[in-house]
């Protein structure tokens, strides 16, 4: 009988695995995700840096007609927004300013309270809760609304008119984002703090009016009234100039608004996050 | 109508030289090349050309809302690619445009404020100092009824003359028009064909001033009697088909297909 051969040991799976190229369609998805992603970059600094150069140029040129819309845009993302927001800052007050206020002074550690609000939520929460509400309720409204204009050629028809869309359109919304968030987040600061005091009332927390504000405005320092300012109108600047740049920078057609505008909120949130962070370095430097 | 004054050796006011004209969709593609063409003062123009000819993309570039791909392009004896944006800007005020489908009104404004802004934006004015410029310009397309109405709540028809009175706002001394006549009743068109011919042989609205025209259409024979000098953009090519009378004397098939569409 013939003697039969046994046939070749078959490698490991992870080696074979291993062994073959890399799938084609992995690696064309990750670079196309890499090229739109620098791409976006790209055009979104470029978006920005033309803003800032349309800003500090043409700030009092036309002002008769560019003024009163920076005033809408402060009207508009601002003053009709403060309802919203005081319920807003009544809820974080209840909810997490009271609660840590009166956990704080249950384990003994009530000095913290000033410091622990000022860092939570002059800081860091206040800040980026308003600036996400903004996103939400006139973020999209700039992107629908200019994304309109643009696919229905109200854009080249200001140009033919030799009117800069950007001063027109753009620098109105960057200004008027960046005065309204800043102002909410005072509003919302403000009114968060009083209301966590109410809880840590109603909760018979043996915590004085003035022993509660005094520690909240030990534990201030000149910083945070800076960083607030600059951090507030960086977010402004940064969802306007977001939403602005997805709107108006390409041409639309009237059914790719949608997509631009879902573009606009995860690019805005992502920028947001993304400056938070650089504050937060320069908080921990100073 | 006034009889059109022998400019031959009058500084043009806008010239393409041996431009190639991008879609404004794909930029990178030419959609017609080779255009050498000049408008003088008091010349009246009507460039024909079927769907996706690319009339509306010659008209932007003539108006020097984009560049051509190739050649030059030179608004009042300025080459447009080497001087700045904003003395492109100044130079580009001195044309008006009337865009096509409803002339591309602001929908958030009344009819008044679309007229109204072009004057407030570049004299930076209050509205009451444009009021008398805005009502001269209402009288004259016949809106004043419509003045405080939004443009959305007017039919395209309308929409189109407040376009046209937008456009004559700035007092140009070019005025380009994009199919103007495009799904006009015969009473609008009447409208616009006389319109047209007063504004070309010199209105009150503009003191008097002769204004040059360019119309692109679809159709020619609205125009034969109206404009005197023809042009046909076809297969990606310009076309010179000269005045009136080489139009109506043509016996080539393109332009006689054309005319008898």
């Amino acid at each position: 009988m013939d003697k039969v051969s046994a046939p070749p040991a078959r490698p490991p799976l992870l080696q074979s695995v291993l062994a073959l190229p890399l799938p084609r369609s992995y690696l064309n998805f990750v670079g196309r995700q890499i090229f739109r992603f620098l791409q976006t970059v790209q055009g979104l600094g470029a978006f920005a840096l033309i803003t800032l150069g349309v800003t500090f140029t043409k700030f009092n040129s036309s002002w008769r007609v560019v003024h009163p819309l920076i005033r809408a845009q402060v009207d508009r993302a601002g003053v009709r927004l403060l309802p919203g927001i005081v319920l807003l800052g009544l809820a974080l007050g209840l909810v997490i300013v009271g609660q840590t206020v009166s956990l704080l002074q249950k384990i003994g550690a009530g000095q913290y309270a000033g410091t622990v609000m000022v860092t939570v939520l002059i800081r860091e929460l206040g800040p980026l809760a308003t600036a996400l509400v903004v996103l939400a309720r006139v973020g999209t409204a700039i992107v629908v609304e200019l994304g309109l204009s643009r696919a229905q050629g109200e854009v080249e028809a200001l140009e033919a008119l030799g009117i800069d869309p950007v001063h027109y359109l753009v620098m109105p919304r960057v200004l008027g984002l960046a005065a309204a968030i800043f102002s909410l987040t005072v509003y919302l600061i403000l009114v968060a703090v009083c209301s966590g005091y109410l809880f840590v009332f109603l909760q018979d927390v043996p915590l004085m009016p003035g022993d509660y504000f005094g520690q909240i405005a030990r534990a201030l320092k000149w910083e945070d009234f800076a960083l607030l300012g600059l951090k507030t109108a960086t977010f402004g600047a940064i969802i306007a100039t977001v939403t602005c740049y997805q709107g108006l920078a390409q041409r639309l057609r009237l059914e790719d608004v949608s997509d631009a505008t879902t573009r606009a909120v995860a690019q805005s949130v992502a920028g947001c996050v993304l400056a938070d962070a650089l504050f937060i370095v320069v908080y921990l430097l100073m | 109508m006034a009889a059109p004054a022998d400019n031959a050796s009058a500084t043009p006011l806008i010239e393409l030289v041996d431009a190639s004209i991008a879609s404004a969709q794909e930029p990178e593609v030419a959609l017609v090349a080779g255009v050498s063409w000049r408008l003088r003062p008091g010349e009246y123009w009507a460039v024909g050309g079927l769907d996706w000819a690319g009339k509306s993309d010659w008209l932007t570039t003539v108006a020097g809302l984009q560049q051509p791909v190739a050649g030059a392009h030179f608004l009042f004896g300025w080459d447009t690619a080497s001087i700045t944006e904003a003395e492109r800007v100044a130079e580009r005020l001195r044309v008006g445009l009337v865009f096509e489908n409803g002339g591309r009104l602001f929908t958030h404004m009344t009819v008044a404020q679309n007229l109204a802004l072009p004057l407030r934006y570049h004299r930076n004015c209050p509205p009451e100092e444009t009021q008398e410029a805005v009502e001269a310009a209402l009288a004259f397309a016949g809106l004043n009824d419509f003045a405080n109405q939004m443009t959305s709540q007017l039919n395209r028809s309308w929409r189109q003359r407040v376009a046209l009175a937008r456009a004559l706002i700035l007092q140009p001394e070019v005025l380009l028009l994009d199919n103007p006549l495009a799904g006009l009743d015969p009473r609008q068109t009447r409208w616009w064909l006389d319109t047209l011919d007063a504004l070309n042989a010199g209105h009150p609205l503009l003191a008097g001033r002769p204004l040059a025209l360019v119309a692109t259409a679809d159709d020619l024979r609205p125009w034969q009697a109206h404009a005197r000098q023809f042009a046909l953009l076809q297969r990606g090519r310009w076309v010179d088909l000269g005045g009136r009378n080489d139009l109506s004397a043509s016996s080539d098939t393109v332009v006689l297909d054309f005319l008898s569409a």
